[in-house]
């Protein structure tokens, strides 16, 4: 085996493990936030579609390049908003509550 | 190592950082969002990276600047607006069509890497394996979510679709796709093997996903996320990156783990919802009150208006029916009314009410209810029996007091106590059975009230008998 497979593996399973223990028991509240912004995080993908669109050089892989960067932009860009905008709606509560407090 | 490398990948190491730090601070509701932030900054961190790194090597062709900045443009313009745009209830087919691509894009790098070596070249295992995991795994999410999508946004039926000799067929696409491992591990390269796996897995994804009911999608699409993850960090080994790995190994366990906890708060087991033809997600759009039983008692909006306007305290449970429905502007309306008027009104929200865990709080969030008046499970429960009108719109197993007995597919269930209310009051569209497929004898009980009606318009009657009584 390679050196160099080698530590990916490494990092693959340490990782793994990582994700494990950090995901401990979390609120039902947040699950679909949660899964939403993990959702988003895999969107690092898009980095792989600069690495593709680099080695292209006829019109298959230009095709393929474009669908990469197309799909992972998506992901990235879209998870990351919506993850936004729902976690948003937990946020500015205190603020309107504080508002509806000053009216009584 | 170039000095390029030894920074980028120092950068990616950065980025990996905010990644599980990000995943940490989302447990709690205090620092979800700043959690998301902090993933975001990461994932800036290494697009940026990434950006100077084919600047700086310039291998990159004019024509490839041109196909990459067009994707990344239109993939930017449509995810951003379908973010912006989408109402809170359609969020979880719009969360599962996201993953779909990015299982897609995963795929596409690896079936990019290995048509790049071009045909008859001789592989490894390093780096055939990765290849052919990528493509599976890539290709399954793409198609598995997009039919997710498809059940959750009613493109798709949602009750399970199965036909005879589903059994084989299954078999069949198995056998194929360890075939085209053989055939990519083994074998010189050739398109056909790489075509080969990417249909079959295709077609895997359709077979696993369309004989789910759309009332466990939810679970599918966690599931489904945690497999693009994997597909990613395949992809990682494939171009050797290791953010990707990092990141993409990070979802796959974490959302391994999202999966069991939802698949637990919706009592089921994550085995038993792949077997599938569980659960129709539509139940409730059965036949009206034709099929009514004789002992339920029927009311009427102008009844309901006035039981509420003359009580001291109302309490809201509300479900599925409500989501689907999207009346939760409504329901708000309604509470502001009460409460404006000095009567005690909170919400009583099982977690999992509505299409999704937790989907319930955002939906009602979204019309600024505010969150004091959100009372999760443990405490609605010793409110039930203090409250006069219990207002139960569209949810059903989650107030079925059958949990409370052995023996049936809800035993053992956490449920919302609404029987101990003084009154109940039941908006439904008929009689028809929830998710678990089990009467509800909440329903008849004697203090019990049905109003048979869409969710949205039943609420706009009782909105209205309820100013007049108001008023008076």
């Amino acid at each position: 085996m390679s050196e160099e497979l080698f530590s990916n593996l490494a990092i693959f399973v340490l990782s793994l493990l990582v994700g494990f223990e950090v995901m401990s028991k979390i609120p039902a509240t947040l699950q679909t936030p949660m899964m939403s912004g993990a959702n988003a995080i895999h969107g690092v993908v898009v980095v792989g579609a600069f690495v593709i669109a680099a080695e292209a050089n006829n019109w298959l892989f230009y095709c393929l390049a474009f669908f990469g960067a197309f799909f992972a932009a998506v992901n990235v860009a879209g998870g990351y908003t919506v993850t936004d905008r729902m976690l948003g709606m937990f946020d500015r509560k205190p603020a309107a509550k504080a508002k509806e407090d000053d009216h009584k | 190592m170039s000095a390029l490398q030894t920074v980028s990948s120092l950068i990616y190491l950065v980025s990996a950082v905010c990644y599980v730090l990000g995943v940490h601070l989302m447990r709690s509701p205090k620092t979800a969002r700043k959690g998301n932030g902090l993933s975001a900054v990461g994932m800036f961190l290494a697009v940026i990276t990434i950006i100077v790194n084919v600047i700086i090597e310039k291998r990159i062709t004019p024509t490839g600047w041109i196909v990459l900045i067009l994707g990344l443009a239109f993939g930017i313009g449509y995810g951003v607006i379908k973010a912006r745009k989408v109402p809170m209830t359609d969020v979880p087919q719009l969360v599962s069509l996201f993953n779909a691509v990015g299982g897609g894009a995963a795929a596409v790098i690896g079936i990019f890497d290995y048509l790049l070596k071009g045909d008859g070249a001789s592989l490894n295992l390093a780096f055939s394996l990765p290849v052919w995991l990528d493509v599976i795994i890539g290709g399954i999410t793409f198609s598995g979510s997009l039919i997710a999508t498809g059940k959750l946004s009613g493109h798709v039926p949602g009750k399970p679709i199965t036909f005879p000799g589903a059994r084989l067929v299954n078999i069949v696409v198995v056998i194929a796709i360890l075939a085209s491992a053989w055939l990519m591990m083994g074998m010189e390269t050739n398109v056909w093997y790489v075509v080969l796996a990417l249909a079959m897995s295709l077609i895997f994804g359709l077979l696993m996903t369309l004989p789910i009911g759309g009332a466990d999608m939810p679970v599918v699409v966690s599931l489904l996320n945690a497999f693009t993850g994997l597909a990613v960090a395949f992809a990682g080994f494939v171009i050797n990156n290791q953010v990707l790995i990092i990141a993409g190994a990070l979802v796959g366990a974490s959302g391994t783990i999202l999966t069991l906890q939802m698949a637990e708060a919706m009592n089921r087991s994550v085995a038993n919802i792949l077997a599938g033809g569980f659960g129709t997600g539509d139940s409730d759009s059965g036949s009206a009150a034709a099929d009514v039983p004789v002992d339920v008692k029927e009311t009427s909006a102008d009844d309901i208006g006035l039981q509420l306007a003359y009580a001291h305290s109302v309490m809201i449970v509300p479900g599925y029916g409500l989501a689907a429905a999207q009346a939760q502007h409504e329901v708000a309306e309604l509470a502001k009314l009460l409460g404006d008027a000095g009567i005690n009104v909170n919400y009583a929200i099982h977690p999992v009410a509505g299409r999704m865990p937790g989907h319930m709080n955002v939906l009602l969030a979204d019309v600024n209810v505010p969150y004091d008046q959100m009372k999760q499970l443990d405490d609605a429960n010793p409110m039930f029996e203090s409250t006069d009108v219990s207002l139960v719109i569209g949810a059903n197993d989650v107030t079925n007091p059958l949990a409370r007995e052995k023996g049936n597919e809800i035993s053992g269930m956490p449920i919302l106590d609404v029987d101990k209310s003084k009154s109940v009051v039941v908006i439904k569209r008929s009689m028809s059975t929830g998710y678990a497929g089990i009467q509800n004898p909440l329903f008849s009980a004697d203090n019990t009230q049905m109003f048979f009606s869409d969710a949205k318009k039943g609420l706009q009657d009782i909105v209205a008998s309820t100013k007049q009584y108001l008023d008076d």
